[in-house]
């Protein structure tokens, strides 16, 4: 239960660091809060030939909010993105679903952005994300290393960043820098519900809802997020099963019976296929109500 | 070939030290072996039991979880340093002693420091606030209600020595933060 060795970087600025994983390739694992990747490393799942430590990095600790979006840097823990309170005035969301993520201690070192690079299926953030329909900002060093360390970067969005079970798009040499959550605008609600075995395991099934309505109260668009139902965060719009539907009154069973129906959730230790599909169908109902009470009262 | 060692320096429970260590050292081991501070226990040492926890810059973190040479330059509050100024039982080991909020007492040093910071922050917390506080905290022996009863009369107990505290020097402490912040009774006559 002790990680295996490996060589240590430690880049003082962002484009050392981007310089040290562009020689070090697909060798090279970036460590931020590392409150993932030291338990994989501490059971020898994994076994990197070097750590590039970006803790040093204080420019990308940022929580932003501007512009109708919320822009969370590299090194920003949970903890901070959970506290920052013109991020939860603008996307209450974020704050519903860091809450759920493990315990206050493991927030207080985890990342944000590392969560979503990590692209665990049964995580709160990659599903926030593409709940959101944000995107990761990718830099990486391009030029001949005469020219020094000019910065490439390319934006990938959530609906194309989660590719698999722990797989997202970060290419050798990459680093993640920010995430950006677009704020939804006019009547917005939003709720973040999962079960699980005990506080701050990872869920069973859990979802993130975004309601909006029009002028009249009424629906105009319900889209939900679920977590550990598939190899990634399923995006699933409920908007054609309450469209048009005055707020309150919202047939949220056949929202819940279309959510049960587009996902395809598997069997394993936790919880059979079955239980889970139950499970999203009755957190659809809770977080579309309290999603929907919100945007009643915006 | 001997593994490369990296120079750190931390400050444990308010005295500098400086380290060579290997990368891979965990915070953990740092503090057990190379400083031989025992008050910290690993349990389960992948960040599930949080028999491990400890304060950097104030906040708890699971020392099994990090890398030594990740928090250089930083401060770290141990079981050892929840002690009260005097060398004996701090607000929140007399509060578990009290209410035998521990059996074998092998997570407890986990629970001490992450209630230190806890009601430093939530000074009153309700008996189901105390339970959500030590929510990632695991113990085999409790059944968890004497603990919950520990948090709360640590509360009674911290409140009780800020009323006889200046307030002044309190609040500079807190915001100060870091291993200043724990909760140093020099009043209590006990």
């Amino acid at each position: 239960m002790k990680p295996p060795v490996f060589a240590y970087h430690r880049p003082a600025s962002l484009d050392e660091a981007l310089a040290t994983l562009a020689d070090l390739g697909g060798d090279a694992k970036v460590l931020a809060g590392g409150q993932s990747l030291v338990p994989v490393l501490n059971m020898r799942l994994a076994a990197p030939a070097a750590l590039v430590d970006i803790n040093k990095l204080a420019e990308l600790s940022f929580v932003h909010t501007h512009d109708h979006l919320v822009r969370v840097g590299a090194l920003a823990r949970h903890a901070r993105t959970e506290r920052d309170e013109a991020a939860f005035a603008a996307l209450p969301l974020l704050r519903q679903a860091t809450r759920q993520v493990a315990h206050p201690t493991i927030r207080n070192r985890g990342t944000t952005v590392g969560s979503i690079v990590h692209a665990d299926p049964a995580a709160e953030m990659p599903a926030v994300l593409l709940l959101c329909g944000g995107s990761v900002e990718l830099a990486s060093a391009v030029g001949d290393g005469q020219r020094g360390t000019a910065s490439g970067r390319r934006e990938v969005a959530a609906a194309d960043f989660f590719l698999g079970p722990l797989d997202s798009d970060v290419r050798p040499g990459e680093l993640a820098v920010a995430a950006s959550f677009p704020v939804p605008t006019g009547r917005c609600g939003s709720a973040w519900l999962e079960v699980s075995r005990r506080a701050g395991d990872y869920a069973l099934c859990g979802v993130g809802v975004l309601a909006a309505l029009d002028a009249d109260s009424r629906v105009r668009r319900l889209l939900a997020a679920y977590i550990s139902v598939g190899p990634t965060p399923v995006l699933v719009d409920l908007t054609e099963a309450v469209a048009g539907q005055v707020f309150d009154a919202a047939d949220l069973s056949s929202a819940a019976a279309l959510a049960q129906a587009r996902i395809e959730p598997d069997d394993d230790i936790h919880a059979t296929a079955d239980y889970r599909r139950h499970l999203a169908g009755v957190l659809t109902r809770r977080a579309a109500a309290e999603a929907l009470a919100r945007a009643g009262e915006a | 070939m001997a593994e490369a060692t990296h120079p750190v320096e931390l400050t444990v429970n308010g005295i500098p030290h400086t380290l060579a260590v290997p990368a891979r050292r965990l915070l953990a081991d740092s503090l057990r072996h190379d400083l031989g501070l025992t008050g910290t226990h690993l349990g389960c040492e992948h960040g599930v039991c949080g028999a491990c926890t400890v304060l950097l810059d104030g906040e708890p973190v699971r020392s099994c979880l990090l890398f030594t040479v990740t928090v250089d330059g930083q401060e770290v509050t141990t079981m050892e340093g929840c002690r009260a100024a005097d060398g004996g039982l701090g607000p929140v080991q007399r509060a578990f002693r009290e209410c035998h909020g521990l059996q074998c007492g092998f997570c407890t040093p986990g629970f001490v420091t992450t209630v230190t910071a806890y009601l430093r922050d939530n000074p009153d917390p309700t008996a189901e606030e105390a339970r959500e506080a030590i929510g990632g905290n695991l113990c085999r022996c409790t059944g968890y209600q004497n603990i919950v009863a520990s948090v709360q009369r640590a509360a009674e107990i911290l409140r009780a020595e800020a009323r006889r505290a200046p307030r002044g020097d309190d609040r500079a402490r807190d915001e100060r933060g870091g291993a200043e912040a724990k909760p140093a009774p020099r009043a209590e006559a006990s």
